[in-house]
């Protein structure tokens, strides 16, 4: 294993696998294409390189090389990014990206990884280090709320559901599956029985786990840090209208730029909220119902 | 050599220590931002702004103005300080920096914050950016003329040589980069991230007119905006050896001030400083 780095390896805290191998840390600078190029020539000659920046610089500053060098090449190179989505707060909307998943999830070969917590994206590193082939991995820099745990079992490709329920299922990625809980349990009080999948695979999707959730629960509702516009919403979308469609209502940024603000108030401005995902139930239970 | 009075260069030393509690203050309040880089370029901005550019506070977007795109997008502080003291918006509007709903994002956006040429926040597009606006003045016979100021660490950034390409192409000779060699990036030194030197002669071979001047030397810099204005059929690089956080003793020449504000406690000590250099003028 190898890690390359752009002149970012202390704030998303690389160097501290520099200190454990100071020789398999390589410092490339601020050039990310060429980072990512640089770890897929590494990848070439065997050597397994974790390419770690932020999240815009790692994928949409480096879209065509990821796209030619990476996946088309099919070279076994982990992009792991963090300072995704509008967590990011006040640098404002040139860093928070809510485009990555829609980039990522487009190309040919590409495993795309959303941890919800801590412990979820140590199981991210392990089994993208495990397979072969391309793999991004998204996580936010803002502090959240641990939601699963180590002895939890974690593979690649397999949706998680954290809280069983029949009414409605709640699908959230990222930083947004503590959200879908919260909602869930604001639900209940109601007598909402909601069910909450954690979609930390984005692709390869469950489809088995979503395919269920449509036929059991009836109803969807998704959350993710990200555009509505072809992250996870319309990855689930697309599955259960070619095999069980059902109302969904896609929790998410609407088609529009961040801004600069705090996380938290960013969350609340543009409606990434539990009390959103509840007004979602609502909305997939009434159509439903109609 | 034009003659340059004692008085102008009071006056611009005065104004920069004037913008640079600004940048304090505003990365302060907000507890982000970048003030090293922002102190570094402000001598250059504030030669630009309170002498050299044409422009109109009261018609921010007057066709015939100047230009001045920051490429670095993250020393934004220094850039809305100078708009503001230069009158495009109201001074009281730069402690909203950062903060929601403001007009004063944390990295620029163009058609947001009056006087903002350019939007930057990823490293390496202004000078890209510049040729554009370079070869536009030319189409249209104009004689305005386009400033662009990167940071040292943008000289990693293969798009930064991309453009200088161009610029060297097109003879952009109304094009004018000033590079804030203040030898400190992100998180280290330039030399251990990704080694520069040498600089100048990387500029000259791409075949730019090429000058190396103290970056907080007023006569220096109105010297060298002289010389780029004389030359022709090649844009001009000005390496401008400039230290990062400069103004502040405690700030100056620390990575650590690349994107961290002051406590409250720094920000006493800070302020304190530079109000004794302003009651020496
Ligand atoms: C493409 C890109 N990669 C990474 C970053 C993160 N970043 C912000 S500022 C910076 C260092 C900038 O150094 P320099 O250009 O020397 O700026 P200055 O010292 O003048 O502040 C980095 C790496 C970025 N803004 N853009
Ligand atoms: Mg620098």
């Amino acid at each position: 294993m190898v890690v390359v780095g752009a002149d970012t390896t202390e704030s998303i805290k690389t160097i501290e696998f520099a200190k454990a191998f100071p020789d398999r840390l390589f410092q490339l600078g601020i050039a990310e294409p060429n980072m990512i190029s640089v770890a897929a020539g590494l990848a070439a000659a065997g050597k397994i390189p974790f390419a770690a920046t932020y999240s815009v610089f790692g994928s949409a500053h480096t879209y065509n090389v990821i796209r030619q060098n990476v996946a088309y090449t099919n070279l076994n190179v982990k992009i792991f990014c963090s300072h995704a989505g509008l967590t990011v707060g006040p640098d404002g909307a040139t860093h928070q990206i809510n485009e990555d998943i829609a980039l990522m999830r487009g190309i040919p070969r590409m495993t795309v990884l959303v941890p919800a917590d801590g412990p979820e994206t140590a199981k991210c590193v392990d089994a993208a280090g495990a397979m072969k082939g391309p793999v991004y991995c998204r996580f936010s820099r803002t502090n959240v709320p641990t939601v699963t745990s180590a002895e939890d079992g974690f593979a690649i490709g397999k949706a998680r559901v954290l809280r069983d329920g029949f009414d409605v299922t709640l699908i959230g990625c990222g930083i947004m599956v503590a959200r879908c809980l919260e909602a869930a349990a604001t639900l209940e009080r109601e007598r909402i029985s909601a069910r909450v999948i954690n979609l930390s695979t984005v692709k390869p999707l469950d489809l088995a786990t979503i395919d269920r959730a449509a036929r059991e629960t009836g109803g969807i509702v998704t959350a993710e840090e990200h555009t509505v516009v072809h992250g996870i919403g319309a990855a689930v979308a697309s599955a259960i209208a070619a095999n069980h469609p059902v109302p969904i209502a896609m929790v998410g940024v609407q088609d529009v730029f961040g801004e600069s603000g705090e996380a938290e108030e960013l969350l609340h401005k543009y409606g990434l909220t539990a009390e959103k995902i509840v007004e979602g139930a609502h909305d997939v239970l009434k159509r439903r119902d109609r | 050599m034009v003659e340059v009075s004692e008085q102008l260069i009071a006056g611009l030393k005065k104004k920069a220590v004037t913008l640079r509690k600004h940048i304090i203050r505003m990365t302060h309040n907000a507890q982000s931002g970048h003030p090293g880089g922002s102190m570094s370029a402000c001598d250059i901005v504030t030669a630009l702004y309170f002498h050299i550019l044409r422009v109109d506070p009261s018609n921010p977007t007057w066709p015939d103005r100047d230009r001045f795109v920051l490429s670095k997008g993250h020393a934004c502080p220094v850039w809305y300080a100078a708009l503001a003291e230069r009158g495009f918006f109201p001074v009281e509007e730069l402690m909203t920096f950062r903060k929601l709903n403001s007009r004063l994002q944390g990295h620029p956006e163009l058609g947001t914050t009056p006087g903002v040429e350019n939007a930057a926040g990823a490293e390496g597009q202004g000078l890209s950016f510049s040729v554009g606006l370079a070869l536009a003045a030319r189409m249209d016979h104009k004689a305005w003329r386009t400033y662009c100021v990167l940071g040292d660490g943008e000289q990693d950034v293969g798009q930064t040589w991309e453009a200088a390409m161009a610029a060297s192409k097109y003879g952009l000779d109304s094009l004018t980069a000033f590079i804030d060699r203040n030898g400190i990036q992100q998180e280290g030194r330039t030399e251990d991230i990704m080694p520069l030197e040498p600089l100048a002669e990387k500029w000259e071979a791409f075949n730019w007119h090429v000058l190396t001047i103290d970056g907080h030397d007023f006569r220096q810099i109105l010297a060298a905006i002289e010389e780029a204005h004389r030359t022709r059929g090649r844009p001009t690089a000005v390496i401008a050896r400039t230290v990062k956080g400069k103004g502040v003793s405690f700030m100056e020449n620390k990575i650590k001030y690349h994107g961290a504000a002051t406590s409250d406690d720094e920000l006493k000590l800070a302020l304190a400083e530079l109000e004794a250099m302003e009651a020496a003028f």
